[in-house]
């Protein structure tokens, strides 16, 4: 069994550590920096809500090992806030709409919704339900999710103005 | 759960990748890992070293190649529904990777990695059957191509040897403006089919089809070539008799069964979406069907 060291950023901070080959970087997130705020589901890719931005491209990390990570960039959810833990425009969207119950999908609808915002600053209600179909909620039905990520484009939109 | 131990290597070259999968014991190549980290998270593939495709130069990316369309292994999925290339040479798979997983898993799944896998339902190994493409595969003693018909080699196996490693596919050519169709069922949006179908039609000057190819995924183990349906379809006008003769070959299939569908079931949706799939390629080149499919 390998160990590896490797040199990472994540939310913009460097971070260098020695892992194991199997550690996926879900894992190497919540239990070697403490970044708890990405959600182990179901470790099979299917529900999404361990996504994480890596290289600015959103990534399931339950399949993607930490040493693949070696050199890269990764953003979680703790990377969308201000640094007080202000909410940003999405976020707060989801507390205004009704965008989560439970909240153990949110971390990776958030990290969706922002490279899927970021491409696209004027979706349709078909197209965030499109890339919704990527992370699974139970609680919601998606309704307020949907409301939440067409309330945060306009206002992102509102902003650039 | 997590997977078992291994080994990590991540070569930088494709000869140091043959040369770690010839001497390695119970190698697996890595890829996008969006199949094969989660078998390995369940455990129902415990390789002792994993090879990292993903630091090996050279393997992405699209080159037109006297007409054909090549693709190198590592593209990613996400890459090929952007590419131009893919857009001109086989806008076939662009309309099948809208079936692919989701962007999140596009977004690191690869060509090759589908390929190789060969989940029977798989909607890329069935656009490649469609295209008549050749795959090429590297190894020790050199590169060697197989053609697309004599990949597939039984359920999730494939012509690629332990010790080889697919490197690309090229995609046979298809003239500028023909139409092509890609329609499947699946319970939930981005999971693999359960039966999916692909057409291609060229049409010629006397809009009767000059040439047809349909596939389907989802009833056989390896994608499998309608050479009846295309029969039915080539030489004549495309009409609804046209498409219904083509549809109707689906009748004789045997197709596999599992916990997601039995035989009669796929034999029924390998029907109705050949239909639906031969429609919106006529569409596509030209010939619409009134009253839709």
């Amino acid at each position: 069994m390998s160990t590896h060291g490797i040199k990472l950023t994540v939310n913009g901070k460097p971070f260098e550590r020695t892992v194991e080959g199997r550690l996926t970087l879900v894992d190497f997130l919540r239990h070697e920096l403490g970044l708890t705020g990405t959600h182990v589901g179901c470790e099979h890719g299917v529900c999404g809500a361990c996504t994480v931005l890596l290289d600015g491209h959103s990534a399931r990390s339950c399949l993607t090992f930490a040493v693949q990570a070696d050199g890269h960039d990764v953003t979680t959810v703790e990377g969308l806030g201000g640094p007080d833990g202000e909410l940003n425009v999405l976020q707060q969207a989801f507390r205004d709409n009704h965008g989560l119950q439970c909240g153990f999908c949110t971390p990776g609808m958030l990290i969706t919704l922002t490279e899927f915002l970021r491409d696209n600053p004027e979706p349709t209600e078909a197209e965030v339900r499109e890339v919704l179909t990527g992370n699974l909620c139970r609680c919601t039905g998606y309704a307020g999710i949907v409301a939440a990520a067409l309330d945060a484009a306009q206002k992102l939109r509102a902003a650039k103005r | 759960m997590k997977p078992a131990p291994f080994d990590y290597h991540a070569p930088r070259t494709l000869d140091e990748a043959i040369g770690l999968m010839a001497t390695l014991d119970n190698p697996k190549l890595l890829a996008g890992g969006q199949s094969l980290v989660a078998m390995m998270n369940f455990r129902y593939v415990i390789a002792d070293h994993i090879i990292d495709l993903n630091t090996v130069a050279g393997l992405a990316g699209t080159a037109v190649i006297d007409g054909r369309l090549r693709i190198g292994a590592m593209t990613r999925q996400r890459e090929l529904e952007f590419s131009a290339d893919v857009a001109n040479y086989c806008p076939l798979m662009r309309e099948a990777l809208s079936h692919v997983g989701h962007r999140q898993t596009r977004n690191r799944g690869t060509i090759g990695g589908s390929l190789a896998h060969a989940d029977p339902s798989a909607e890329l190994p069935t656009v490649c059957a469609a295209h008549d493409a050749m795959v090429e595969i590297a190894g020790q003693s050199g590169t060697r191509k197989v053609p697309f018909a004599q990949f597939g080699a039984g359920f999730m196996t494939t012509a690629v040897q332990p010790d080889e490693i697919l490197t690309a596919v090229e995609l046979g050519p298809w003239p500028a403006g023909h139409g092509f169709g890609f329609r499947e069922f699946a319970r939930r949006r981005g999971d693999f089919a359960v039966v999916g179908a692909a057409a291609l039609l060229e049409l010629g000057g006397d809009k009767r089809i000059k040439r047809a190819a349909v596939t389907l995924c989802g009833v056989a183990t390896s994608p499998l070539r309608m050479t009846a349906a295309e029969t039915a379809l080539t030489g004549r006008a495309l009409d609804r008799d046209a498409v219904q003769a083509a549809a109707a070959t689906a009748r004789t299939l045997e197709p596999i069964t599992d916990i997601h569908a039995g035989a009669d079931y796929r034999r029924h949706l390998a029907e109705v979406l050949i239909r639906r799939a031969v429609v919106d390629a006529g569409k596509r080149a030209g010939v619409s069907l009134e009253g839709g499919a």
